[in-house]
């Protein structure tokens, strides 16, 4: 690699003289048509001999060139940048001077493909441009991709950087990266005090690099120990975090499984139907999250906090039509309810492959809910979970709050306790029952926004859930709020501590196992409903 | 009375007046692709690509005379109902061949079918091998086309050392990784450096999963991931990877069940790099593929489709059988089955595919990146085709097994030390 760098190097200097007419202009146009060529090393070295020359298009050129636009027109092998057109073409323009070429069709224009190396080393070469950038953000960005790019070249532009750098966040970003690059450096002191300094620096090229010299015969004795005291105080580290990541999975997992239970609590638990279609309503939410996102494409940012309220109505209406298309008709029969439901669901699934295509929909997570909150080196939580896990906490609230402070929920506990009683003081049992299975059912839909982020939007997307929704509302005790929620997290917490012990599978059966058992012991759940209303 | 008679006449007129038309006027190609149910994903194209291609055929005059006729059934992504579905097919409708099937427990579950009534399936999915049936052409990739290669990119050309195994828990998965386990081994790798994970159908939560993944990937060797997770589990897969940090620079992802059609429903945006290793691509750069993608976006009538690697499959399975059709002069099973062996066909990555004696076909294996606007681009390609290899020769037990159903051998399970054909006795 340096050997090539060298002769890189001797080529531009050669050059430079060559051409001292127009030097500038000249080698850029040279480096930019050297860019077309079938070997991704040749491509590597073109690059970087772009990267030396001052000329204002290099950042352009190597910016289209990570991002993939960068072609060669078909007929002529010049260097172009290309806007993709869809089907009808491409509209180019000429890399090295900006000119516009106008539009070809698809088969005018013949990508210059990048792969990861490659993808690798243009970024670290865009970074060491934008070391001086005025934006700190960009400044930071860049030193953590030489970092990451491992190219020791950059070590000396890092260093000096660091004298005149003004923000502290940077120069702490540049202390970190020269330690990482002082892991190698050819000096043993310095590699010494750069292993020293690793042993807090749970970054994953850092322990990459002390495993390598950890395990290094070539190296003193001194050097090696050092870095297995490091790594080992590291591994300690990192345990550590693993027993808080592996608790907050399992909040996690259970959050999703709270959302999409707490709609059937309140069907299944509260009302006794047994609704198969529960699934398909969920799948209905996150297919409204798609349609949103398609109607306004430009309101991505905003799409979820539309899509709540259009799901909760969308599921909640189509939950109104089955209650009174087909479960009223049911009440008391359960085995009809399960096997109508059923079919309801199957209708449900293929309407909805007949109106979007049995192919899945690309729901898009908008830029607030992707990547990931860091709390400490080596310890991060991803947004989308930490998001949907505070969202199925409010749903979980605002439903308490309609059950326990509205006059809906005061006549739902009195139709639940006793329908004949609660008819006779007069309450309209069917305008609750419709109520109350809207609820649960726009419940559901909510479920499938937040599920949107997570998982395929396809028509499948229900049939995954249904059965470890009924699991949490049985585990939990029927009828029981408070019961789905311990139920649905302590499920979420056990499945994901099982999970490295017994691989994926295995956890799952012993989580069922475990509650075919509980419920053996225990047939009304965790928190069982008191009172005369269960005897009868 | 009368009435009774008349209405005798009138069926039996219709059924003699049907039976002579089939027998006559067109040839019947049977389509046994899931158009319902969790399978309709991704069968469905496949069903649509074979109607363009009877379309292409019939307006080129059909074959041996006669136009083509399609007949279309739905198995619902059921296994049971596919062997129902195929008896329907061959036995009722009579059709001369069969293009159908994706998962491999659909295929074992109408391979006795067609090896009892003598009929002609086309299967174009890739697979985990081990099999070979007389009645059974192989369209898609065998390990020996697809993993294997992709195993040999990364190590070569990556430098990977470290491995993750990642797959759907069911049988192609668990074959392929055993195939590679055991080559990765034979390669001098320990097994203190390969993970093997497996997860069930249509798992979402890949937290710790991923999160082990880059655990193990922190160890001072270059890590890298094959993964045979299946069909919707990967969408949650690689948003996961997404979001904990996790880009292909660092630990590439190479997949075997990844398409194009598969990235049509994610946001690709956070993959860039990840890489699939296929047998085509719709990026490929070859005239004919160009054709191919304009006739099949005609026929569709929608721009955003794409089109992949099975569909390629079919394209060319179509064409050899049409081609054996004319060598032979007959669509008899046996005769097509004869004369199809030794057919070559040009694909669309611009090379030619042969029909091999085993019933697999000569397949190049591309290895692509995943780029921003849900294509491939390709990154590496075998020198020349590979010819599929039915029996791995990686697995003790079927190292010894070849497949050969040219005369004098005539055995889809034919062991070279013991001179034994097993017959159709797979196990």
């Amino acid at each position: 690699m340096r050997i090539i760098r060298c002769i890189v190097m001797g080529g531009l200097l050669f050059s430079a003289i060559g051409f001292a007419a127009e030097p500038g202009q000249r080698d850029f146009e040279l480096a930019v048509k050297s860019l077309n060529t079938r070997s991704f090393g040749e491509k590597e070295i073109a690059a970087a001999r772009l990267a030396s020359i001052a000329h204002d298009r290099v950042d352009i050129v190597l910016t289209a060139l990570l991002e993939g636009a960068l072609y060669t027109k078909r007929d002529n092998d010049l260097v172009v940048i290309a806007e993709s057109l869809g089907r009808k073409g491409y509209r180019l323009q000429e890399a090295a001077t900006g000119a516009e070429l106008g539009e070809v069709g698809r088969r005018g224009a013949k990508k210059i493909s990048v792969n990861n190396k490659l993808r690798r080393v243009v970024r670290g070469l865009l970074s060491g441009r934008q070391l001086a950038d005025p934006e700190p953000a960009v400044r930071l960005s860049a030193v953590q991709a030489l970092a990451a790019s491992g190219d020791p070249t950059f070590r000396d532009r890092l260093a000096v950087r660091a004298q005149e750098e003004t923000d502290s966040e940077v120069r702490q970003a540049i202390a970190v990266a020269l330690t990482v690059f002082d892991l190698e450096s050819p000096n043993e002191d310095a590699r010494m005090a750069a292993i020293r300094a690793s042993a807090s620096n749970l970054h994953p090229t850092v322990r990459m690099k002390l495993t390598a010299i950890a395990g290094d015969p070539a190296l003193s004795d001194d050097l090696r120990d050092a870095a297995r005291a490091s790594l080992s105080e590291l591994e300690q580290r990192a345990a550590r975090f693993q027993m808080l990541e592996t608790f907050f999975f399992g909040l996690s997992l259970g959050s999703i499984l709270v959302l999409a239970a707490i709609g059937l609590s309140i069907t299944f638990g509260v009302m006794g139907v047994i609704n198969m279609a529960h699934g398909e309503l969920i799948m209905l939410g996150a297919y409204t999250t798609y349609v949103v996102q398609t109607a306004f494409p430009e309101a991505l940012e905003l799409s979820l906090l539309i899509a709540v309220p259009a799901a909760f109505m969308v599921s909640g209406l189509v939950g109104i039509a089955i209650e009174r298309g087909v479960i009223r008709f049911l009440y008391g029969r359960p085995l009809e309810t399960l096997l109508a439901t059923f079919g309801v669901s199957l209708i449900l699934q293929q309407a909805v492959r007949s109106i979007f295509s049995p192919l899945n929909r690309a729901v898009s997570t908008p830029e607030w809910m992707s990547g990931s909150l860091e709390i400490a080196q080596g310890l991060s939580i991803t947004y989308n979970r930490l998001y949907i896990f505070f969202f199925a906490l409010a749903v979980f609230a605002a439903l308490l709050l309609v059950l326990k402070r509205t006059r809906l929920g005061l006549e739902v506990r009195a139709v639940t306790q006793n329908r004949s009683m609660a008819q006779a003081m007069g309450i309209r049992s069917t305008r609750v029952d419709v109520m109350t299975f809207g609820l649960g059912a726009g419940i559901a839909g909510v479920a499938g926004v937040a599920l949107s982020q997570l998982t395929n939007v396809g028509p499948n997307l229900g049939q995954g859930y249904i059965v470890d929704s009924f699991m949490v509302v049985v585990f939990g005790g029927v009828g029981n709020l408070w019961g789905t929620l311990v139920a649905g997290l302590s499920l979420g917490v056990v499945n994901k501590f099982l999970e490295p012990a017994a691989g994926a599978v295995v956890a799952k059966i012993l989580v069922l196992v475990f509650i075919i058992l509980f419920i053996q012991k225990r047939p009304r759940g965790l928190f069982p409903q008191k009172g005369r209303a269960v005897e009868s | 009375m009368i009435k009774r008679l008349v209405s005798i006449f009138v069926l039996v007129a219709l059924g003699a007046n049907s039976a002579v038309q089939a027998a006559d006027d067109t040839i019947k190609v049977g389509v046994l692709h899931s158009l319902s149910g969790t399978m309709a994903i991704s069968e469905t194209t496949l069903k649509d690509t074979i109607l363009m291609m009877i379309e292409q055929q019939n307006e080129d005059g059909g074959l041996l005379g006669k136009q083509l006729e399609a007949v279309v059934v739905d198995p619902a992504s059921n296994w049971p109902l596919f062997a129902e579905k195929a008896r329907e097919l061959i036995e009722k409708e009579e059709v001369d061949v069969v293009f159908g099937c994706w998962t491999s427990v659909s295929r074992k579950s109408v391979l006795p079918v067609f090896e009892e009534l003598n009929g002609l399936l086309f299967y174009p999915v890739q697979y985990e091998g081990e099999e070979s049936s007389k009645n059974v052409f192989y369209t898609g990739a065998a390990p020996n086309q697809q993993a294997i290669p992709a195993v040999d990119y990364l190590m070569d050309e990556v430098g990977a050392e470290r491995w993750v195994l990642a797959g759907t828990d069911y049988v192609y998965p668990r074959t392929t990784n055993k195939i590679l386990e055991a080559y990765l081994k034979a390669k001098g790798v320990s097994d203190a450096d390969i993970m093997i994970n497996y997860t069930p159908f249509g798992h979402s939560d890949w937290q710790s999963i991923v999160s082990d993944i880059k655990k193990f990937g922190s160890a001072g060797k270059k890590t890298a991931v094959v993964s045979t997770i299946n069909g919707d589990a990967n969408v949650p897969f690689y948003k996961e990877l997404g979001n904990q940090g996790i880009s292909a620079e660092d630990i590439p992802v190479i997949a075997f069940s990844v398409g194009e059609e598969e990235l049509s429903g994610i946001d690709t945006g956070p993959l860039v790099g990840h890489l699939a290793a296929w047998n085509y691509f719709m990026s490929v750069d070859a005239e004919v593929n160009d054709d191919f993608i304009d006739s099949w976006l005609d026929f569709i009538g929608d721009d955003e489709r794409v089109t992949n690697d099975p569909m390629e499959a079919h394209y060319i399975g179509f064409k050899m059988w049409a081609e054996a059709v004319k060598k032979a002069g007959t669509t008899d099973p046996d005769a097509v089955q004869d004369a199809i062996i030794g057919v070559s066909v040009s694909n669309l990555s611009g090379g030619v595919a042969t029909m091999m004696p085993n019933h697999h076909i000569t397949k190049p294996v591309l290895i692509g990146e995943i780029q921003d606007d849900g294509q491939f681009d390709v990154v590496w390609e075998t020198a020349g085709s590979v010819v599929g290899d039915a029996w791995s020769d990686f697995l003790p037990g079927s190292r010894d097994i070849t497949a050969d159903w040219m005369a004098p051998l005539a055995c889809g399970n034919y062991n070279v030390k013991t001179g034994n054909c097993s017959g159709q006795n797979y196990e």
